[in-house]
């Protein structure tokens, strides 16, 4: 039974981190946009790489 | 700068084609944030992401713009820059990517829907929470019946009103307030029920955890507003959705105008800080957003959203322009005649408030429902506590069997009922091209037993097309080399027909007659038959007249083509039982031929916007319910008017923002929308039937004293799962297609 005074207070803790997550969520806007939220994720944001970066290794295949 | 009259392509989702009108200059709605200028945009058709993609991308790379950032859901574009960045220029990128752009009025944001709707997710967020939590521990009371040791029992329900208490404080709020707000009234609403179920479920858990009971209800009071909040938020989120629409109407009248100073500079200002008799500048494709007298300049008008004439009026000094209507060729200058308040606008607009208030008056199948509900169980629950104590039993125990009445009859299921079946209504017809623009649209539509069509833009496309294919195309691509300098409708219908090509040299367009310039070295003309010395001729529509140097003038027809839908539309509509009408601003000619092509033997023409209204109450005199369809703001007052209304995805921001529904895709969405609404009633009122089917099972049980906590968990949330899986069968496909 002792094992319930440690066990019942960590359940909270972690229910109580997820209503911190979802109050941070809705406080910053998150739920504002669900249709462009739904878009979002599969715009293809990728720019052509500049000339300059051309040239130069990339944080990829740095070596050194 | 020169304006090739191509159609330009929207996003192909889109509801709402790229208007033709300029961008109002938004400078005087830009919003100084330290070194930062901050502007908002009404962004119209924008509807899938790469419409986002290509906004966002386009504006952010304009020198010196830090964000900008799209809201898919509203349509709000909002950008911050520094430096000296026109806000015109913004406005310009955006509306040369095809879609339409107004400023937006901050001031009059829906910062309180959305703050709102905000409270209530968050409200449902801390609910749910401790319904889980709670349900951690009821369960392993439940579960421990008999072997668990009362202490052990009495702390985990001490636990348990721990959370339930500011759960209840924090999340019971909008019920208490609502509550509280009726009973000032001496009136009486759902929330009263509720809120008295939840304080008595708390109290009477208080007290029976303090006695070391074996019963608390903590978990049935967090699930209660747990279920209710999901109920109420998606109710906010439907109104919300419904309120922004008609926020578009406050983005058409905040336009800018160009005022003319008696020093001659120009300045751009808010329409609603227009007087009577200053003067103003309408350059050509702006839209008029205050009747103005003109006073210098010769240009076509576009009336066609105000009066539903299809053809474009020569107006010269002296002449009256409309709010709504369109400079199409030359600019006019000219002094307003009516502040923006007093425009013909905003009568619209007063006509839109009358209506709507009448609508207003119609009560919701939930709002019946509940006011049957609250006093049958209320009274139940009193009959079950008297009952029980007058019968020898203790008042404690009396008082414990009637509270779990009201736990148990509490309208989770009602409140359900309702929003999740508009939810899903709602999206199965955004999928099928409609959009639903208020909650209890649904049930209006589902109520309409007669369909009044406006003929321009609406039955027909509203924009001309050639119809004379005999014309060599040579003659064709000369021709479009003048009318690509134009922006008359029917310049645009030869270029559209034309396809891309070059522009004739030395263009000059002649208001109320036609263009001139030259094309491979020869003087041509395009225009009225008086411009090109032809005779006049026997069409029964538009025509243009072309001529090449001395050659013989060579006539061009056009109609306003029928949507392509119309006829089969109007058949499915007949089959659903509808009547269908028209009524039509436009001639008589027009509209009877209209009419006789789509077989419709109830015609009305040259109907002014009071003509139009006045036939609806005519109709609702005979005791018709009417579904009004259309796109002009001689349309608006009769939108409103109308039990249920809808417009095309192209009609005026007024007019959209006036109906139900918007639809886009011609006009194959209506059938859909009738009968999806018509689902949707029979759905709710199946809804409502189980809820009282649940309490007719759950109510003896309870008055019996058999409604332990965990009978109430299983009751509550099986009537609410079920509601919610019986709303879902909107979405299966009911019938074969046609």
């Amino acid at each position: 039974m002792s094992g319930l005074v440690i066990l019942i207070p960590i359940a909270l803790l972690m229910g109580l981190a997820g209503l911190a997550a979802f109050v941070w969520a809705v406080r910053a806007g998150q739920f504002d946009d669900p249709d462009g939220a739904a878009a979002r994720i599969l715009l293809d944001t990728d720019a052509p790489l500049p000339n300059s970066a051309l040239g130069r290794p990339g944080p990829g295949n740095a070596e050194a | 700068m020169t304006t090739v009259a191509l159609d330009t392509a929207g996003c192909p989702s889109g509801l709402a084609p790229p208007s033709a009108t300029n961008a109002a200059d938004p400078s005087p709605f830009v919003r100084r944030v330290g070194n930062q200028d901050r502007l908002s945009l009404t962004v119209r058709g924008a509807k899938c992401g790469a419409c986002l993609a290509r906004i966002e991308g386009a504006v952010a790379v304009l020198p010196g713009v830090d964000t900008a950032r799209l809201n898919l859901s509203t349509g709000r574009l909002d950008i911050a820059w520094t430096g000296d960045l026109s806000a015109q220029r913004i406005a310009r990128t955006v509306s040369d990517l095809g879609y339409g752009v107004a400023p937006l009025d901050t001031r009059a944001g829906d910062a309180g829907h959305k703050k709102e709707e905000q409270s209530l997710l968050l409200a449902m967020g801390v609910a749910g929470f401790a319904t889980a939590n709670i349900m951690l521990l009821s369960v392993s009371v439940w579960g421990g019946n008999g072997e668990m040791g009362e202490a052990t029992r009495q702390g985990l329900h001490a636990v348990s009103g721990l959370i339930a208490l500011p759960t209840l404080l924090f999340s019971g709020r909008p019920f208490f307030r609502s509550a509280w707000n009726v009973l000032k009234r001496r009136h009486t609403n759902m929330d009263v029920p509720i809120s008295l179920a939840l304080i008595l479920a708390f109290s009477v858990s208080v007290a029976e955890t303090i006695r070391g009971g074996e019963h608390a209800y903590f978990d049935a009071a967090c699930m209660l507003l747990f279920f209710l909040l999901i109920g109420r938020f998606l109710d906010a989120r439907v109104r919300r959705r419904a309120y922004s629409a008609a926020r578009d109407l406050a983005a058409l009248a905040s336009r800018t105008v160009t005022r003319v100073s008696h020093t001659g500079t120009h300045e751009p200002v808010r329409a609603e800080d227009m007087r009577p008799g200053d003067r103003i500048l309408l350059a050509p494709g702006e839209r008029a957003v205050v009747d103005m007298m003109i006073e210098q300049g010769e240009s076509e008008i576009d009336e066609s959203l105000v009066t539903g004439e299809s053809l474009p009026r020569f107006s010269a000094a002296g002449m009256q322009v409309m709010a709504g209507s369109i400079n199409l060729s030359q600019p006019l200058t000219g002094r307003a005649t009516a502040a923006s308040a007093d425009s013909l606008l905003s009568d619209i607009g007063r006509m839109l408030e009358a209506g709507e208030q009448k609508r207003g008056a119609y009560r919701r199948i939930a709002d019946r429902a509940v006011s049957l509900y609250v006093p049958i169980v209320h009274s139940t629950a009193l009959l079950t506590f008297l009952g029980w104590w007058l019968s020898g039993l203790g008042l404690r125990e009396s008082i414990l069997i009637a509270v779990s009445t009201l736990i148990i009859t509490c309208p989770c299921a009602l409140a359900l009922a309702a929003p999740v079946v508009q939810v899903v209504a709602a999206g199965r017809l955004f999928r099928g091209g409609a959009y639903l623009k208020s909650g209890d649209a649904l049930e209006r539509i589902a109520a309409c037993d007669h369909v009044v069509f406006d003929k321009t833009g609406t039955l027909t496309l509203g924009t001309p097309r050639l119809i004379s294919n005999h014309v060599p195309a040579g003659t064709l691509q000369d021709a479009a080399q003048l009318a690509r300098a134009s922006r008359h409708p029917l310049s645009r219908a030869l270029t559209a027909a034309a396809g891309p090509g070059p522009l004739a040299a030395n263009v000059k367009e002649r208001p109320g007659l036609g263009l001139e310039g030259t094309v491979n070295g020869m003087a041509c003309r395009l225009g009225s038959a008086e411009w090109t010395g032809a005779r006049d001729s026997f069409h029964n529509g538009a025509s243009l007249f072309f001529v090449r140097g001395t050659e013989l003038p060579l006539e061009l027809r056009f109609e306003d083509d029928i949507h392509a839908s119309a006829s089969a539309t109007i058949a499915s509509l007949r089959k659903l039982g509808l009547g269908v009408e028209i009524v039509s601003g436009d001639r008589s000619d027009a509209v009877a031929e209209v009419a006789r092509t789509l077989g419709i033997d109830q015609w009305t023409a040259a109907a002014s916007p009071q003509d139009k209204v006045l036939r609806l109450e005519q109709l609702q005199a005979e005791g018709k319910h009417v579904l009004m369809v259309g796109d002009g703001l001689n349309d608006a007052g009769a939108l409103a008017l109308a039990h249920a209304s809808a417009a095309p995805g192209g009609a005026l921001d007024v007019s959209q923002s006036a109906s139900d529904a918007v639809y886009s895709g011609g006009l194959a969405p209506l059938p859909l929308l009738v009968r999806t609404a018509r689902k949707a009633r029979h759905v709710m009122l199946q809804n409502f039937g189980f809820a009282a089917v649940y309490n007719l099972v759950a109510v003896p049980i309870a008055i019996l004293g058999h409604a332990t906590p965990l009978v109430a968990a299983i009751a509550m949330s099986g009537s609410s799962l079920i509601v919610c899986l019986n709303a879902l069968r909107l979405n299966l496909p009911s019938e074969k297609p046609a």
